[in-house]
């Protein structure tokens, strides 16, 4: 299974999430923002970093690159995508989810190991998990407070597309300890930690992150 | 030469925490009128003579696509001689 693996200028993860992709099990192929190619991948990961400097808004360039668009189509069709941290940010500006990521509450920096509870196993990138299960992988944003109207809060809890919750005080001031969600398909997800610096003891804190990928490997077989 | 400026706010609801430490941090230099500050983007765009309509609705159109997000911001679009 071919999982591609974008880079933008700025970007910083893409190494990492290629690691991942290959530790689980899978192909990675580099993808090039400038190319409007998916060279036949059979899904996407849009990887952390600070994409075009992360001016204007993070995510609001690259969001227009030449890659996004077959990309795009591609989700829209039910190709898997998963958003990692800047990829988070590109999603949201890309409205392929709902909401937006802005500015940490307390304005810091944060890099740390974070635990999050997995509450929805039926995405693309989820299934490996448990549901309920806690996971320990590394959070490192600056612009990650998940914000969005009440509406959209409310039917974000309402339909279980809210696929991993922060565990114990809030890191960022995202609404409802949000860190990650999915589309209405399932096929998209957003994620604001880091499950690609966590796939063995010997680089991360855990091997907690694996699961994002071996889970997408196994949604591509069935 | 005309300038056409679009102002981008953060929608009234979503948390500003910039405006927040500048709105802290006014008080310790002795400033003490705000009850409470927002901040924001300007952009400046410069323009051959006066601006057509056509243009302005141009404009209007990158403000929404680009410029802000309609999902967390606000913008207008006015013209500065």
């Amino acid at each position: 299974m071919k999982i591609g693996v974008v880079t933008f200028p700025g970007t910083l993860d893409d190494r990492d999430a290629a690691r991942a992709v290959r530790h689980a099990g899978g192909e990675a192929v580099a993808l090039w923002h400038n190319d409007a190619d998916l060279h036949g991948v059979d899904a996407v990961i849009l990887p952390g970093g600070f994409s075009y400097g992360d001016y204007l808004r993070c995510g609001a360039i690259s969001r227009f690159s030449p890659v996004m668009e077959p990309i795009i189509d591609a989700a829209h069709g039910g190709m898997p995508l998963l958003g990692i941290c800047n990829g988070f940010q590109v999603l949201a500006e890309a409205h392929l989810i709902p909401g937006a990521l802005t500015r940490n509450h307390e304005l810091h920096f944060l890099c740390r190991d974070q635990n999050l509870t997995i509450e929805n196993t039926n995405t693309s990138w989820t299934s490996s998990y448990s549901q309920g299960q806690e996971i320990l992988i590394p959070l490192k944003n600056g612009e990650g407070a998940y914000m969005c109207d009440d509406e959209t809060l409310k039917m974000l809890e309402g339909e279980g597309r809210i696929i991993a919750r922060y565990v114990g005080e809030n890191p960022n001031g995202s609404r409802n300890l949000i860190a990650g969600i999915t589309n209405e398909r399932g096929n998209v997800v957003g994620l604001m930690p880091h499950p690609e610096h966590a796939i063995d003891s010997l680089t991360g804190p855990s091997a907690d992150g694996l699961g994002f990928f071996t889970s997408v490997l196994k949604a591509l077989v069935k | 030469m005309a300038k056409i400026v679009v102002d981008v706010m953060l929608k009234p609801e979503i948390l500003d925490p910039q405006g927040k430490a500048v709105a802290a941090a006014l008080p310790r230099l002795g400033f003490t009128f705000a009850k409470d500050v927002r901040q924001g983007k300007r952009f400046e765009i410069e323009v051959d003579g006066d601006p057509t309509p056509a243009q302005l609705a141009e404009v209007e159109k990158a403000a929404e696509k680009l410029l802000s997000n309609p999902v967390i911001e606000n913008f207008t679009v006015r013209v500065e001689k």
